[in-house]
Formats: C-alpha cells, structure tokens, sequence
C-alpha cells in the first residue's frame, strides 16, 4: 500500500566548483525506505563526498520512521564529517523536520539553487 | 433552540502498514469540509498517520486478523478523530525526542510518533479500554481556537 521510495543520485557541482552528490526521493518514506534512504547514501563514495544534498520535492508522505532513517543517514554523514542540506520539502513538513530537532544538524532550503548557494 | 446533530464518519482499516493513507484521506476530506484551513488539514492528516501506524504496529501487533477502527465526530467547530485498535493501550506520556541524543545514539531514533501527535492537534488523549483488550487514542483539531 506503501508507495515505494525510489531514489535517484546526481553528481553536481556547488557554485564554488566543489562536488555535490543529490539523493532524490520519490515516493513515501515510510519504514519501508531502508534501502532507498540508507542504502543510496551509504553507496556513496565517502572519501569523495563531502557535501550531499536530500532532495524532497518529489515525495508527499513522511512519517516518523522515515524521519528517523533520514536521522541515520544524518549521524553516519555527521561521523563521515560529510554536510547534509535538504530542500524540497513542503511547508508542513518543513515545520515537523523543525519540530523534530533536525534544523540542527542539517539546514532546510525551498529549492536546490538556495541549497547549491549555501554550500 | 436544538443543538445541531454532528457528523460521524467511521473507517475500518486492516492492520497492514500503508493502509494509515486511507484514514489520513477521510480525515482531511471532512476538514476540508469543515472548512479547517490548509495547513491545520495538514498538520491532523500526519497526527491520524501516526496514531493508524501505532495502532497497526503496537495496538494490533501487526496482526491482520484484526483491523483499526477510526471514527470522526464533526461538531460545529470540533472535529475528533478516535483510532481504535485491539492492543493494552499506553501508561507513558509523549516524550519531546531530543536529537542530540539522537545524534549522538543515546536515543532510538525512532519513536517520534505520540509526540508528533500531541503538538499537531489540539487535543491528543490516550485512552486504555476497560477491559485491557481495546485502546484508542482521541484527537481534537478546533475551527475557532482562538477564541477558546
């Protein structure tokens, strides 16, 4: 019933040349999202990527235990001393990632480009 | 002058992960009618996602011989949704999760859900049946909240 996570992985440039891997969900992210959430951030080079972005602007649903695998996913980057921004995200669900704490970790952005810009 | 009848929608649901959507679309459908604005729609269809998936997951045990009941009241400017399933209920009240703690693995990253629901809605109450075999858990969203 669960519509399936997909993800799809870009490599970009930020606007000071640096490299930037895109995860980009689509789909829910539910507890059913291991594989698509962590698996595709742990299928990432680490000793070459430093700056990853999460892409949201394609999923609709979230619920608290596809919160808690995007948490996993922050505390393996925060150990890799990778940075994590997210954008894409509705306003509702910009207001319950704030109300979960992760602003602290990983800052929030409307669209790729503001994201790109902060990095 | 009577007081005017409310409303009552009612949904079974099977205890299967996925099927939460189906009460999140009812509820949001009698907000909307209700006229609750956009985003208090929002904030009660991930309050409902969250209590199906407790109750689907911990109530029911994931036992799909059983289903989850949810049942909306719409008063004049009330809506409450009660998710109802099979389980013991809860004695802990939601705890604020602290992501620090998170972060640093001194706490689940999980078990978000009972305090997603109670600072999305205006009342989330938490009710053990009396025989011990049936739980529900009671929300509130309110039209005119500011003139409580």
């Amino acid at each position: 019933m669960e519509s399936e996570t997909k993800t799809h992985v870009d490599q970009i440039k930020s606007p000071t040349g640096y490299p930037v891997a895109v995860l980009r969900y689509e789909g829910d992210i539910a507890s059913t999202s291991k594989e698509a959430v962590l698996g595709s951030y742990e299928a990432l080079p680490r000793d070459i990527t430093k700056l990853i972005l999460l892409d949201f602007t394609k999923v609709d649903y979230i619920n608290s235990s596809g919160i808690a695998l995007i948490i996993q996913l922050l505390i393996q980057a925060a150990h890799s001393g990778q940075t994590v921004c997210i954008y894409g995200l509705s306003a509702h669900f910009t207001k319950v990632f704030t109300m979960v704490g992760i602003t602290k970790y990983a800052r929030l952005f409307p669209n790729q480009a503001e994201a790109l810009a902060a990095l | 002058m009577s007081k005017p009848k409310s409303t009552t929608v009612e949904v079974r649901l099977p205890t299967k992960m996925g099927y939460e959507k189906v009460a999140m679309s009812t509820a949001s459908a009698v907000a909307k009618l209700m006229g609750f604005p956009e985003d208090r729609v929002e904030d009660l269809k991930t309050a409902v996602a969250e209590a199906c998936i407790n109750a689907i997951e911990h109530g029911n045990r994931l036992n799909e011989k059983l289903s989850v009941g949810v049942v909306l009241r719409a008063d004049t400017d009330t809506l409450e949704v009660k998710v109802i399933d099979d389980g013991k209920g809860i004695t802990a009240q939601p705890v604020k999760p602290d992501i620090d703690r998170k972060m640093h693995g001194d706490e689940d990253a999980r078990g978000m859900g009972m305090f997603l629901i109670q600072a999305l809605v205006d009342e989330a109450e938490w009710v053990t049946g009396s025989d011990g075999n049936s739980s529900y858990v009671r929300l509130v969203i309110k039209l005119n909240k500011e003139t409580e």
